[in-house]
C-alpha cells in the first residue's frame, strides 16, 4: 500500500463517512416534501428551490420574485466579508509581533491568546453585549466622564454582531498566521533590503507572498464560518436580523421546513465548494 | 482504532434497572425533588437538558434515544401523540391522579390524559417597570403603540410564535389564521413596533432588572424573578388576551426504563412534590393541596395569582401548516 | 554583519504591530475579565454587581447538571482534538511531502467540514447516526467533532510544514537511513508549533461547539453549552460566569505547565 495513500485514509475516510454521506442525505432532503411537524415525506418536490427565489401567491399559486432569502444571503456574505478583512488586519500584525519575540516572550503572547477560548462562545458572546449595551460598563463609562450625554448604541445592530465576529474568530486568522511566520527565513530579507528601500515595502513585497498559504488558511477559517454563523446575530443583534445560520436553524425548527433547510445549506454548500476547489488547485499547483 | 472502538461501544448507555433519564429544559428539576426520589424508589436520575422543543422532537423523531421521562409543552404534547412518540401510560388511573386540579384533567392536547401528567404551567404576557411607566398599563397597547418614554427601550421574547399572538391578540385576529390578509396587518403592526423595539431576546428577566428594557414580553415566573430584584416591576395580564401554557411530563416511546418512568410520573403529581417544582421554578404546578407546601410570598404572588378581571389564558395548539406558513412568512420578513 | 543585524531586528519590530497586538489582546480579554468579575456576584445578576461572594463557586461544585456537563465538554474536547490531530499530521505529511494524484480533491475534501453549516452537520450527523443505529451519545459526540475538528488541525500543521525547509530533511536523510527516525528526530520536533497550533484550534473548535453537541447528545452525555442555553428559558445565573472562571483558570494551568515542560527541553 503506497505510503500516502495509508497516511491520508484516516483523514479522508472519516470525512467522507461521516460528514459527505450525512450531507449527500441533506441534500436529498432538499428535493422531497416537508412533513406537517417537522420531518420530510418520502415524495419528490422541487419547491424548495423554487422558494429560494419566488413566492407563491396563495389564492392563484402565480410565483412571484422574492428576495427575501437572498437579502439574507447578501448580508451574511457582507457580514462575514467585513469581519474577515478586519481579522485580517488585525490579526496579521498580532500574529507577526508573536512570532518574532523572543522564545519566552512568545508562548506568553501565545498562552494569551487562546486562553480566552477555553471559555464557551455562547457565553463570550452573551458577556460581550453585556460590555457594550446601554447599561453596560462602555456606555457607563463614557457618560461618567462626560463625554456623551445618553447611551451609545453600540450593541444589539450590525456593529455589534461584526465585533462579535471578529473577536470569535480572532484566533483562526491568528494562529495559522503564526505558525506559517514561526519558521520565516529571515535571511531573505537581506536580498529583500537589496531590492527596496524601507522595511515596509519589504515587508509587502517579500514577506507577504511567502506567507500566502497562512493567509488563505486563515481567511477560509474566518469567513465560511462567519457566513452560517448563529450564535453572534441571534445575541448580539438583538435577534432583529435574520443571517443564514439562523435561517437555516429556523427551518429545523419553528418553521417546519426541513426541505427548505436542506436546500439553503446545499446552495451555501455549492458556492463554497466551488470556491474552495479552485483554491484547493492553486494551492495544489504550489506544493507540488 | 481500540479506543474508537470502546468508545462506540460505551455510546449505548448504561440501561440497568435502578436508572432514570430525563429530558427536559435546564434547571427545571428541584435537586431535592430528584433525591427524595432516589430516595424513595433506589432508582438513579440522569437529567439532560434541551434548548427547545425543536431540538427535543428532532432528535426524538429520529429514533431511538434512550431518554425515559421527557418535560413537553402542550402545543408539542399534540405533535407527539399524533406521531406516536410518547408512551401510553394512562395516566389518569396512577394512584396520585386524585390530585391533579380539576381544570387540568380534559386538556385539549391529551384529553384523557392518557400520555401526561401536568408538571407546571405558567402564562406568557409582558412586565413593565412602573418607575418608569405611567399610566394605564392593563392593555397590549403598552407594547405596541407605546409611549415616548418607552420608545426604543422594548423587549419581545425571541419566540416567533409568541410575539405574533401577541400581536393577534391586540389586533383581534384569531389565533392560528390561515387568513393572508389578517396576517398582512399582523406583520404591518409588528413592523411598525420594530423600530421601538430594542431587542428580541429571551432573556427578559435580565433586561428588565438592569433597565435595559422597561417594557419586556416575558412570562409570568421570570416577571416574578424580576419584581424579586425590582420591586418596581409589575406583571401585566393584558385585556385582549394573552396565552398560557403548560408543560407536562410523559414518557418517550419505548423508554428503557419504563416502570421508573411511570413511577416518575405518578410521583410528582403528590402535592408536596409538585410544590417542590413550583418552588424551585416558580410557575404554578397543576396539582390541588400543593398549596400548603409553597413558600408564602410565592404563593401569593400577582404572577401567579391573576386579579379577577383578568381575562383566562389561551392554549393555544400547533397550527395547521398553512398558518405556520403564514406565520413563518411574518416572521422572516420582519426579521429581514 | 553588523548593519544585517540591525536590518533584521528592524523588520521584526515593525511599527504599530506591537500596539496591535496588545489592543487585540485587550480586546479579547474584555468579555472575559468582565466573565470572572461577575462571578464573584453577590448577588444573582449577570450584569448588576451586588458586592462580592465565593457563592457561585460553591453552587458550581454543588450542581451535578453544570459539573457533569463542564466536564463532558473537556474531555470531548481533548479526545477529539487528538484523534484529529493525528489525523490530520498523517494527512499533511501526504499532501505536503509526497506526490499524490488528484490532489485538489484530496484537499477539497479535507476541507470539506469547513464549508458546511453546523447546523446542517447537526442534523445530517443525527439523521446518518440513527439510521445507521450507531446511538446517540458520548461516542457519536466523538466521531461528529473529531471529523468536523480535522481541518481546523490540519491549516496550522500545512502551513508550517509548507514554510519548513526541505532541505532539512533530506540532510537528515543523509543521516538516518529509516524514515521513521527520520520523522521522530527531524520532523515532527521541527513541526511541533504547528501539531501545538493545529491541536489548540481543534479544541477551541470542539468546546465551543453548541448545536452539533445539542442533537448529538445522548443520556449522560449533555455538553456545556448546551445545558447553558436550555438555562436561558429560566434564567442564566452568575453560575455560568463561575463555570468560564474555572475554564480560564485550567486553561492558563495547562498552558502554562506545558509551557515549563517545553522549557525544560531546551
Amino acid at each position: 500500500m503506497k505510503l500516502h495513500r495509508l497516511l491520508l485514509a484516516p483523514s479522508l475516510g472519516t470525512i467522507l463517512i461521516f460528514m459527505a454521506l450525512p450531507i449527500a442525505i441533506t441534500t436529498l432532503y432538499s428535493v422531497l416534501t416537508p412533513a406537517q411537524y417537522g420531518g420530510v415525506i418520502w415524495e419528490p418536490s422541487a419547491e424548495a428551490y423554487v422558494r429560494l427565489l419566488f413566492e407563491r401567491d396563495i389564492f392563484d399559486d402565480t410565483l412571484v420574485f422574492n428576495t427575501d432569502y437572498l437579502q439574507v444571503l447578501g448580508r451574511s456574505v457582507l457580514q462575514a466579508g467585513l469581519a474577515t478583512v478586519l481579522c485580517l488586519i488585525i490579526g496579521l500584525p498580532t500574529a507577526w509581533f508573536i512570532a518574532t519575540r523572543p522564545a519566552g516572550q512568545k508562548s506568553l503572547w501565545l498562552m494569551l491568546v487562546t486562553v480566552p477560548y477555553w471559555v464557551n462562545l455562547l457565553v463570550r458572546t452573551i458577556a460581550l453585549l453585556l460590555i457594550l449595551r446601554d447599561e453596560g460598563p462602555i456606555n457607563g463609562a463614557l457618560q461618567s466622564i462626560g463625554l456623551t450625554d445618553g447611551p451609545l448604541p453600540l450593541a444589539y445592530n450590525n456593529f455589534a454582531i461584526g465585533l462579535g465576529l471578529v473577536s470569535s474568530f480572532l484566533p483562526f486568522m491568528i494562529l495559522p498566521l503564526y505558525a506559517a511566520i514561526e519558521r520565516f527565513d529571515f535571511s531573505l530579507l537581506e536580498a529583500a533590503y537589496d531590492l527596496h528601500a524601507n522595511r515596509r515595502k519589504a515587508f509587502f513585497a517579500v514577506v507577504l507572498p511567502i506567507l500566502r498559504p497562512g493567509l488563505i488558511a486563515g481567511g477560509l477559517l474566518v469567513f465560511i464560518p462567519g457566513i452560517g454563523s448563529y450564535l453572534a446575530p441571534d445575541i448580539l443583534g438583538g435577534g432583529k436580523t435574520l443571517m443564514l445560520g439562523n435561517l437555516i436553524g429556523m427551518q429545523f425548527q419553528g418553521s417546519r421546513n426541513w426541505p427548505f433547510g436542506a436546500a439553503l445549506s446545499t446552495i451555501l454548500m455549492a458556492v463554497t465548494l466551488v470556491a474552495l476547489f479552485i483554491i484547493a488547485r492553486r494551492a495544489a499547483r504550489e506544493e507540488a | 482504532m481500540r479506543a474508537l472502538a470502546v468508545l462506540l461501544l460505551t455510546a449505548a448507555p448504561a440501561f440497568a434497572e435502578g436508572d432514570l433519564f430525563i429530558y427536559t429544559w435546564g434547571e427545571y428539576t428541584p435537586p431535592d425533588l430528584v433525591a427524595k426520589y432516589e430516595a424513595e424508589f433506589g432508582v438513579k436520575v440522569h437529567i439532560d437538558t434541551f434548548d427547545s422543543m425543536e431540538t427535543m422532537i428532532a432528535k426524538l423523531r429520529t429514533g431511538g434515544v434512550g431518554y425515559d421521562v421527557l418535560v413537553v409543552g402542550d402545543a408539542t404534547m399534540q405533535v407527539m401523540i399524533a406521531e406516536d412518540m410518547v408512551e401510553k401510560i394512562d395516566v389518569f388511573a396512577m394512584p396520585n391522579f386524585v390530585n391533579v386540579d380539576d381544570k387540568w384533567r380534559e386538556v385539549p392536547w391529551d384529553p384523557k390524559r392518557e400520555y401526561s401528567a401536568p408538571w407546571a404551567w405558567g402564562s406568557t404576557a409582558f412586565a413593565v417597570d412602573t418607575a418608569v411607566v405611567k399610566g394605564d398599563i392593563t392593555s397590549l397597547s403598552v407594547l405596541f403603540d407605546p409611549a415616548e418614554e418607552v420608545k426604543g427601550r422594548i423587549n419581545m421574547l425571541r419566540d416567533m410564535n409568541g410575539v405574533i399572538e401577541a400581536a393577534e391578540f391586540y389586533l383581534g385576529v384569531p389565533r392560528c389564521s390561515e387568513n393572508p390578509d389578517e396576517m398582512k396587518r399582523v406583520l404591518e403592526l409588528l413592523e411598525t413596533q420594530k423600530q421601538w423595539v430594542k431587542s428580541y431576546d429571551s432573556e427578559s428577566k435580565e433586561l428588565l432588572v438592569s433597565g435595559e428594557a422597561v417594557v419586556s414580553m416575558t412570562w409570568n415566573g421570570y416577571a416574578m424573578r424580576a419584581r424579586d430584584e425590582k420591586p418596581t416591576i409589575v406583571y401585566v395580564y393584558p385585556k385582549e388576551g394573552y396565552t398560557g401554557w403548560m408543560d407536562n411530563v410523559a414518557v418517550a416511546k419505548g423508554a428503557p426504563n419504563l416502570d421508573n418512568a411511570k413511577a416518575w410520573v405518578n410521583f410528582v403529581m403528590a402535592p408536596e412534590n409538585a410544590a417542590m417544582i413550583t418552588n424551585y421554578a416558580r410557575y404554578s404546578n397543576g396539582i390541588k393541596g400543593s398549596e400548603a407546601f409553597i413558600e408564602p410570598a410565592l404563593a401569593a404572588a400577582p404572577e401567579i395569582n391573576p386579579p379577577a378581571d383578568a381575562p383566562a389564558p389561551e392554549f393555544i395548539p400547533t397550527c395547521s401548516p398553512e398558518a405556520t406558513a403564514l406565520i413563518d412568512k411574518v416572521w422572516t420578513k420582519l426579521m429581514n | 554583519m553588523a548593519l544585517f543585524d540591525t536590518r533584521a531586528k528592524d523588520i521584526r519590530n515593525l511599527p504599530g504591530f506591537g500596539l496591535t497586538a496588545t489592543l487585540a489582546v485587550a480586546f479579547l480579554y474584555a468579555p472575559i475579565l468582565f466573565l470572572v468579575l461577575y462571578s464573584f456576584n453577590a448577588g444573582r445578576s449577570i450584569s448588576r454587581l451586588d458586592g462580592l461572594s465565593w457563592r457561585w463557586y460553591s453552587a458550581v461544585f454543588a450542581n451535578e447538571e453544570i459539573a457533569g456537563a463542564a466536564l463532558n465538554s473537556v474531555m470531548l474536547a481533548v479526545i477529539a482534538a487528538s484523534l484529529a490531530t493525528v489525523m490530520a499530521t498523517a494527512a499533511a505529511l501526504a499532501m505536503v511531502r509526497m506526490r499524490v494524484r488528484r490532489k485538489a480533491a484530496a484537499y477539497a475534501i479535507l476541507n470539506f467540514p469547513l464549508m458546511v453549516p453546523e447546523i446542517v452537520t447537526a442534523i445530517a450527523s443525527l439523521i446518518f447516526f440513527s439510521s445507521v443505529g450507531l446511538g446517540l451519545g458520548f461516542g457519536s459526540l466523538v466521531i461528529a467533532h473529531t471529523t468536523f475538528c480535522i481541518p481546523f488541525a490540519y491549516l496550522p500543521i500545512t502551513a508550517r510544514l509548507t514554510s519548513m525547509d526541505p532541505a532539512l530533511e533530506s540532510a537528515a536523510a543523509d543521516l538516518y537511513a529509516r524514515p521513521w527516525r527520520r520523522f521522530t528526530l527531524i520532523t515532527l520536533p521541527i513541526l511541533a508549533p504547528g501539531l501545538i497550533s493545529g491541536w489548540l484550534l481543534a479544541f477551541i473548535v470542539s468546546l465551543d461547539d453548541f448545536i452539533i453537541s445539542s442533537m448529538l447528545s445522548g443520556p449522560g452525555s449533555t455538553t456545556l453549552p448546551v445545558h447553558i442555553y436550555s438555562m436561558l428559558r429560566l434564567g442564566i445565573t452568575p453560575e455560568v460566569n463561575a463555570v468560564s472562571s474555572l475554564m480560564v483558570l485550567a486553561s492558563a494551568l495547562v498552558v502554562i505547565t506545558s509551557g515549563l515542560i517545553a522549557r525544560k527541553q531546551t
